[in-house]
């Protein structure tokens, strides 16, 4: 007798893929799909129930399906209508009707909630890394990192009631990678990025597939307790930019939030609202406990899923690593040109080094 | 190599001038109209100075030295305009290779090639930060090369008991703090790469990161927040950390006060030696008390710029910018022997009597250093 899972927002991305790849494994059984609306790929065999898990009726759905494990996917950023005031209320009324539901199923076992580094916040005052015992040093105040506080104070009473119940609670970092839709890719996707002058944010990723699978995991192996999910290492703000290949553009801060203001563009006016503390800050995620504890090593580094998001955006105006490895190689391929002769000149420094040391 | 002087030569000239003009290093001299010729008097340009070691007037010289050195007439004085028709690319390359000599030395060329391979990286963010966001590439090309002809030429920095920093592993410098703007951070971060090889990792007070640029530089400098979890997490990782406890009561004293130690915060670097067991290195900086002469504040306005104090010196804001530039006063580092924690067992860090101590006794030692340092430097500035 394999599980029976919940996935609450698989209309959204990654519930949907992450239903899609629980139907998969064979020690699941049915995998039920719930959100507001339908989604917009094929769930192959998941069966989806159109219900709003602010409402009651999510409460039939555990009991009538003999749910055993929920996996909480629809706490997010993007507001998909209505604005941001509708998004909280999806979010936060949305997980307390969930976790009230949950409380009543007494056949419930695991419950994993999606949540997201964003509880950290962003501050001069931050550590470098967070662990998991670590809270905000200035609690965000509004927006989805507000939400997202809120959530998680829902869940850890919910533990609490319920003891028997192993509740993973997962902080992941922004998710990147080529199919990733998120106020923080439409940022990098600008064909000029507004940076904060004079700060440059340290900024860790997980790769979209280890998102994914790190859920599947914790799913599976129903390990109690939170964890940062991240993948190694950080990259600079400016230097994800270089290495995008995409023109930065410094502006004060006080500029930053008017051209959010003015501008139409809908990633700019997100900056301002949600990014503009991580993007001056940044934040780092201790991750020994995910290895240790929920033994998960996710298999991208920061810098690797960096490089395959850069691979699905079009060229800047400054050409991106791959793109002046590919017109150096031509060069040199080619004929005599400038950049040719330099490229020579630094490959015979590299052999004269290594021969001389 | 712009304006070369001219030196007016006798028959001979050029004869031996078409021998050698070909040699790389030198601009090639111009082949004006009349000195095909014979001409008894034809004008020939010399390399200044810079490209001729041996001196223009000293004759047999080897041909590395491909100078007039057939010159012994009469010094010239018509100075010909020879600009007509533009510069022989061979001209462009022998100048650019000479200044590449003049700059890099005589392997220049794989320090060019590194030069540019460094810039590439720069320009495509093919480089690697740690997880604190230290560059160490930028650190030590960059930061630490901007900083060493400070300390080395202005400063006169002096190290003694360098081999008191371990070579390895996970230790904590302790050293003491002055001087208005934390120079003597910098300097010590010099000295000790240039002593051990190693990079000093500073704690710096959250100020440091809200600050702009001042943040982003200390970032990528290896800076990180003064916190028990992150200096911790550094010295468990065999890093070489480095704090300043008197923080901004140490650098923002009155010049009256100099070389009388502030005190030591509250003692959480001792506790965070002692729990990861490293040993502790008491740094004394002889020098940096007097490079900016704090005379006085304006609280009012520090209050009102969020900054801890505004420094008034004695050229400070009078003089401007030029103000800014520090007194070269004589500076004396000096590494004492490092005090051992890895004796105290687990629950030593919580007990805050043995912390107070030892940190009484880091805050001595270095005190004792400073006084001994002060008797033996003769003055200020020398």
């Amino acid at each position: 007798m394999g599980r029976v899972v919940l996935v609450t927002g698989v209309a959204g991305d990654f519930g949907g893929r992450i239903a899609r790849r629980l139907v998969e494994d064979p020690t699941v059984d049915r995998v039920v799909g719930v959100d507001v609306a339908p989604p917009r790929g094929d769930l192959g065999r998941v069966s989806f129930v159109r219900a709003d898990i602010r409402n009651p009726v999510i409460a039939k759905v555990i009991a009538g399906q003999d749910v055993d494990t929920v996996v909480h996917m629809s706490v997010r950023s993007t507001d998909r209508s209505g604005g941001r005031s509708s998004t909280k209320e999806h979010n936060v009324i949305g997980t307390m009707q969930l976790l009230a539901a949950c409380q009543r199923a007494p056949g419930l076992e695991r419950l994993v909630v999606k949540s997201s580094a964003a509880v950290y916040g962003s501050s001069s005052r931050d550590p470098a890394m967070f662990t998991e015992e670590m809270a905000a040093k200035r609690l965000p105040r509004s927006g989805f990192a507000k939400d997202v506080l809120e959530v998680e104070g829902y869940v850890r009473g919910f533990s609490r009631r319920r003891p028997d119940v192993a509740v993973t609670t997962l902080r992941a970092a922004n998710a990147m990678g080529p199919g990733v839709r998120s106020p923080l890719t439409g940022y990098f996707r600008l064909p000029v990025v507004p940076t904060v002058l004079g700060y440059d944010a340290r900024l860790q990723f997980l790769h979209e597939h280890d998102l994914v699978d790190a859920l599947h995991h914790a799913t599976l192996s129903g390990v109690h307790g939170t964890f940062n999910v991240a993948g190694d290492g950080v990259l600079m703000l400016s230097q994800a930019l270089r290495r995008l290949g995409r023109p930065a553009a410094p502006l004060p801060v006080a500029a930053l939030t008017a051209a959010g203001t003015l501008t139409r563009r809908s990633a700019v006016r997100r900056v301002q609202a949600e990014l503009s503390d991580y993007l001056t800050y940044g934040r780092g995620l201790d991750t020994s406990r995910m290895r240790s504890v929920l033994g998960f090593t996710p298999r991208h580094s920061t810098v690797e899923a960096w490089a395959d998001f850069a691979l699905s955006v079009r060229p800047g105006a400054v050409p991106s690593v791959a793109a002046l490895a590919q017109r150096t190689a031509g060069a040199r391929a080619g004929d005599r040109t400038a950049p040719a002769a330099l490229t020579v000149a630094s490959a015979t420094a590299v052999d004269g080094r290594s021969a001389g040391g | 190599m712009g304006d070369a002087k001219v030196i007016r030569l006798d028959g001979s000239g050029p004869e031996h001038r078409e021998s050698t003009a070909g040699a790389a290093a030198v601009p090639r001299p111009r082949q004006s109209p009349h000195t095909t010729a014979p001409d008894p008097e034809p004008a020939e340009p010399v390399e200044p100075a810079a490209a001729d070691p041996a001196g223009g007037t000293v004759p047999g010289v080897p041909a590395s030295a491909p100078a007039p050195d057939e010159a012994p007439g009469r010094p010239g004085t018509a100075a010909t305009p020879r600009v007509p028709d533009g510069i022989p690319v061979s001209d462009w390359l022998a100048a650019l290779t000479g200044a590449a000599v003049e700059v890099f030395g005589d392997r220049w060329e794989p320090k060019v090639a590194e030069l540019l391979a460094f810039l590439r990286r720069r320009v495509t963010g093919d480089y690697e930060v740690d997880e604190y966001g230290f560059d160490a590439e930028l650190t030590e090309r960059l930061m630490l090369a901007a900083v060493r002809p400070l300390a080395e030429k202005w400063f006169r920095v002096e190290v003694r008991g360098a081999e008191n920093i371990p070579a390895a592993g996970g230790a904590l410098l302790v050293s003491n703090h002055s001087g208005t703007i934390p120079v003597d951070g910098l300097v010590t971060m010099v000295s000790v790469h240039d002593h051990t090889g190693r990079n000093l990792r500073p704690l710096g007070a959250d100020l440091v990161f809200r600050l702009p640029f001042v943040g982003e530089a200390a970032r990528k400098g290896g800076v990180t927040l003064a916190s028990n979890e992150d200096a911790q997490r550094m010295l468990s990782n065999g890093e070489l950390v480095g704090v300043w406890p008197e923080g901004f009561k140490g650098i923002g004293k009155p010049y009256s006060e100099r070389y009388r130690l502030q005190r030591f915060g509250r003692g959480g670097f001792v506790s965070a030696a002692i729990r990861t067991g490293v040993p502790i290195v008491p740094c004394s900086v002889v020098g940096a008390e007097e490079i900016y002469p704090l005379v006085g504040n304006v609280p009012a306005l520090a209050r009102l710029l969020g900054l801890p104090y505004l420094p008034i010196t004695p050229f400070f804001p009078w003089l401007g910018p030029l103000g800014l530039v520090p007194l070269p006063s004589k500076w004396l580092i000096e590494f004492g022997e490092p005090i051992r924690t890895d004796s105290y067992d687990e629950g030593a860090a919580d007990d805050p009597m043995l912390v107070f101590n030892v940190t009484d006794q880091v805050r001595e030692t270095v005190q004792q250093t400073l006084y001994s340092l002060l008797g033996q430097r003769r003055s200020v500035f020398s």
